[in-house]
């Protein structure tokens, strides 16, 4: 039953990730030089460094979970905003704008001992994060406006926050280049490896934190049923808006969080071009995961070590380290052509036998078939 | 007589052996059918006895695994529904299939517009053609009416028309008086009888046993894939065809016996609602409900008792008035606040707000108790004693189901209602609010329904009953409320109201004249 449950879930995703390879395979050939003629082991010497860098070494390992990391917390920031029925094009404003208060209030704490700084740059960092995120689910409670077209917007004011914050108030003295001042003793320890930071931890916790809201605790019980049936929900007595509201600020923690580890971890400043897509990332993250956290976990994993290896890939294939953003490009295209995923495979579709068992059983006062 | 005349008449539409199979469910066994020309010709079964499935067959919307389907004699294979459409068979659904915005006419022509020229459509002939159609069949309708202000009686015939139009030989009425009073189903019977006497043919599906030993000259009856039996409806009457439907005796209307009212429980009065629109449809209503006893409201439905329901159940605001709920002030409450004071709600719309049909039967079970013990404590639910509660549900209310882990949406409509009941009718209750608690279920769940009702009443809870099945009104209420324009124009004892006094209240208001055309409100 419930193994049954699991391969449902994972199997159009699983698919997605076999065609996506397929069609960067492709690519890889096209892309060797012409001079020599095709060359048709490319992609397996490719995909091997991929691999390599990833999972080869200690170091590959530790660089695959920092990467992770990240898009993991991102990717739950998306994907439990998925369960409330709400599409967070948003992680990427919440986490630049926690990111950006975690490089605030670690410049101001950089003197402070760690055990203080860091928990408030983090503290603070995942406030910012849950209020940017707020916005859109109040205006989407109380005006109606959807959220899809208020967080994208809410993007670039965020993007173009952190410009003026950094370019402005905050420009550290004496920098070559706009940025904040060092974080300093804010800096989260690195726990293991060249730079495997306590952020990483926050992220693995996350997962079984946020699976157990979601399916074991009344308020994830509200959540998923104001996704999957807002009126039923009215009707049980549950408050859809404040819900909502709730939902959005929790998912901007979550991204909020991703981001002070990112700089408290790793740069340990806010530079002014700060060009990670970690937020965008996370929307192929929590499709790829099915909005399940386990789901989300293993596909962070999965893109974090792609992004891991994808130096390796460059040195020992010769194959820019931008592909794999063409693989993430491929697997989210095909997650979202579902249908074209079941065509080729001839998989039937998950629901075409419950509506075929609907058709006998159902009423004729309920629903009439199509 | 006109039995005997339909008897000698050529067969119009032979099935032979369809045989249907679905994953675990023999959804058609060997169903022999044969309709003849200028009969109307009645399908009884069951929900999920296979009806749907035989008339989407004929429909084109599903492929038969065996069997053959003959034509005026002539075997034909119709793939599709426009397959259908054009060798003559034409299908009414039950949820009309029209678009409210647009005109009687555009309705009809809709997917046939008939070309003046390449460019223009030759609008004129065809309200000519719609006009001499609906003249023939005593509906005569201005074609330039927009659909959604018609009442749904006119709905209903602008869905014959449009199969008329099209040549069908072959109706196929899918529970086509649902919605309709009982004057209006009188209305569309002559219509039908008009029809047939051209040479149309008519396939009748209903549950209303008594409307279909009125009309059909033959019933076939559909039980779990299988024809169980033919009559025709001088030779039977509705116990016989319950059991055959059923396979058991059934016991259609259930022994309410005395009821004790005691105390007021709800107390309504002057209660105004707003619709979605913000026009006022209930203008001031003044009722009450006692402990011990049932208070059915009638109407057709969109007289604004959906909206007096959800003012009840906190889902709307009254914009005026008072209600109480055995003494306290209840006016406006949250529905958590109602349920917490002992109200019992069934919905009128079971896939939008009584269940969440994602979820499994588990949650559902809960899903107006999930936040209170035993379910959970402060954030954590107890998964173990909300699955004991939704196996004790399905246990007594007898939902048909594999397992209480699987999808609400994988049960009948049926068992659908019958967890959301069993869910609103646990423990102690101070007032249930039922809105069309048996819509579009079965002999024997309705059966069983109406039993559960009078067990509530008889443990001493007020009973708000609101359906737009005027039989259910009547058969189950200690007194009755007619509901017309926002208003209560009557209340009568339940015991000795009419079927027909009721329906004509529910037609007119207790004013004269006929049904109006134009649906109330409709602007």
């Amino acid at each position: 039953m419930t193994l049954r449950r699991i391969r449902d879930a994972s199997i159009i995703p699983a698919l997605a990730i076999v065609l996506a390879l397929v069609l960067g395979a492709v690519i890889v050939i096209f892309s060797s030089p012409l001079i020599l003629g095709l060359d048709f082991t490319l992609p397996l010497v490719a995909y091997k460094a991929l691999v390599e860098g990833s999972f080869g070494s200690f170091d590959g390992v530790i660089s695959t979970i920092v990467n992770a990391a990240p898009l993991i917390l991102a990717g739950l920031a998306v994907g439990i905003a998925f369960k409330a029925g709400l599409f967070n094009i948003g992680a990427q404003g919440q986490f630049l704008t926690g990111g950006l208060a975690a490089a605030a209030i670690g410049a101001w704490l950089a003197h402070a001992p760690g055990i203080v700084a860091i928990p408030v740059a983090l503290l603070a960092a995942i406030a910012v994060g849950a209020a940017y995120g707020a916005i859109p689910g109040f205006l989407k409670s109380f005006t109606g406006a959807h959220e899809v077209v208020t967080t994208i917007m809410l993007n670039y004011i965020a993007l173009y926050i952190v410009a003026y914050v950094v370019t402005g108030p905050l420009r550290a003295v004496g920098a070559t280049f706009a940025r904040t001042p060092d974080v300093g003793n804010a800096s989260l320890p690195i726990l293991v490896g060249g730079n495997g930071h306590l952020g990483v931890v926050f992220a693995f916790i996350a997962i079984p934190v946020a699976w157990w809201l979601l399916y074991r605790s009344t308020i994830g019980f509200e959540i998923r049923t104001v996704g999957a049936g807002p009126d039923a929900a009215r009707y049980a007595g549950m408050r859809p808006r404040l819900l909502i509201v709730i939902t959005m600020a929790f998912c901007g923690g979550l991204a909020g969080l991703a981001g002070a580890g990112e700089i408290l971890g790793l740069t340990g400043y806010m530079p002014a071009g700060y060009s990670t897509n970690v937020g965008f990332d996370g929307i192929t993250v929590a499709l790829l995961g099915q909005a399940h956290p386990v789901g989300i976990l293993f596909a962070g994993l999965l893109l974090g070590a792609m992004r891991a290896g994808s130096g390796l890939m460059q040195i020992e294939a010769g194959v820019p380290a931008q592909m794999v953003d063409v693989l993430q490009g491929a697997i989210l295209f095909f997650l979202t052509a579902e249908i074209l995923v079941r065509y080729i495979f001839r998989i039937r579709a998950r629901s075409a036998k419950v509506s075929e068992l609907q058709t006998v059983a159902e009423t004729y006062g309920g629903q009439a078939a199509p | 007589m006109v039995v005997t005349q339909a008897a000698t008449r050529p067969a119009a539409l032979e099935m032979r052996g369809v045989t249907k199979r679905f994953p675990g469910v023999v959804a058609n066994d060997h169903i022999d059918l044969d309709v003849r020309r200028g009969e109307i010709h009645a399908l009884l079964g069951e929900n999920g006895a296979g009806k749907t499935t035989l008339m989407n067959i004929l429909y084109g919307l599903v492929t038969p695994d065996e069997g053959e389907i003959l034509l005026g004699g002539k075997p034909v294979t119709i793939a599709s529904p426009s397959d259908a459409i054009s060798q003559g068979i034409s299908m009414v659904h039950q949820h009309f299939m029209l678009v409210p915005v647009l005109t009687v006419a555009e309705n009809i022509l809709l997917g046939e517009e008939p070309m003046a020229n390449p460019v223009f459509m030759d609008r004129k002939g065809a309200h000519t053609r719609i006009r001499e159609l609906g003249r023939f069949f005593g509906s005569e309708i201005d074609p330039d009416l927009r659909v959604g202000s018609l009442s749904v009686g006119w709905q209903q015939r602008v869905e014959i028309l449009k199969a008329l139009y099209r040549n069908a030989d072959i109706l196929v009425l899918d529970e086509p008086t649902a919605v309709l009073t009982p004057q209006e189903t009188k209305e569309i019977f002559t219509v039908l009888r008009r029809l047939t006497a051209e040479g149309t043919s008519i396939i009748f599906i209903s549950h209303k046993l008594y409307e279909v030993l009125e009309i059909a000259d033959r019933i076939t009856v559909i039980r779990r894939g299988k024809v169980v039996g033919s009559r025709i409806p001088s030779e039977t009457d509705e116990d016989d065809l319950a059991e055959l439907m059923v396979g058991r005796e059934v016991q259609l209307t259930v022994d309410r016996g005395e009821s004790h009212p005691g105390e007021p429980m709800l107390t309504v009065s002057g209660i105004q609602v707003k619709d979605d629109r913000g026009h006022e449809v209930v203008h001031g209503v003044d009722f009450e409900v006692r402990a011990g006893e049932v208070f059915g409201i009638a109407g057709v439905a969109g007289n604004g008792q959906d909206e007096l329901v959800e003012a009840l159940a906190g889902l709307r605001k009254p914009s005026g008035g008072t209600v109480q709920l055995s003494g306290r002030a209840i006016t406006g409450a949250t529905p958590r606040r109602m349920h917490n004071l002992g109200e019992g709600f069934v919905p009128a719309d079971r896939h939008r707000f009584g269940l969440v049909l994602a979820f499994p039967l588990t949650d559902n079970s809960v899903l107006t108790s999930y936040y209170r013990p035993p379910f959970s404590r402060g954030l954590v639910r107890d998964d173990d004693a909300i699955r004991r509660h939704a196996e004790k549900v399905i246990a007594d209310f007898d939902v048909r189901t594999p397992s209480p882990t699987v999808p609400a949406s994988t049960l009948s409509g049926g068992n659908q209602q019958k967890l959301i009941v069993g869910r609103e009718f646990f423990g102690d209750l101070q007032l249930l609010v039922l809105d069309q608690p048996t819509r579009g279920l079965d002999v024997g769940s309705i059966e069983f329904i109406h039993r559960q009702v009078i067990a509530k009443r008889d443990a001493g809870a007020a009973v708000l009953l609101i359906s737009a099945e005027l039989d259910e009104v009547l058969e189950l209420s200690d007194r009755i409320g007619v509901m017309f324009r926002g208003r209560i124009v009557a209340v009568m004892d339940g015991r000795s109201a009419t079927r027909e006094e009721v329906g004509l209240l529910m037609a007119t208001g207790g004013r004269e004249g006929p049904p109006p055309i134009i649906a109330e409100g409709a602007a």
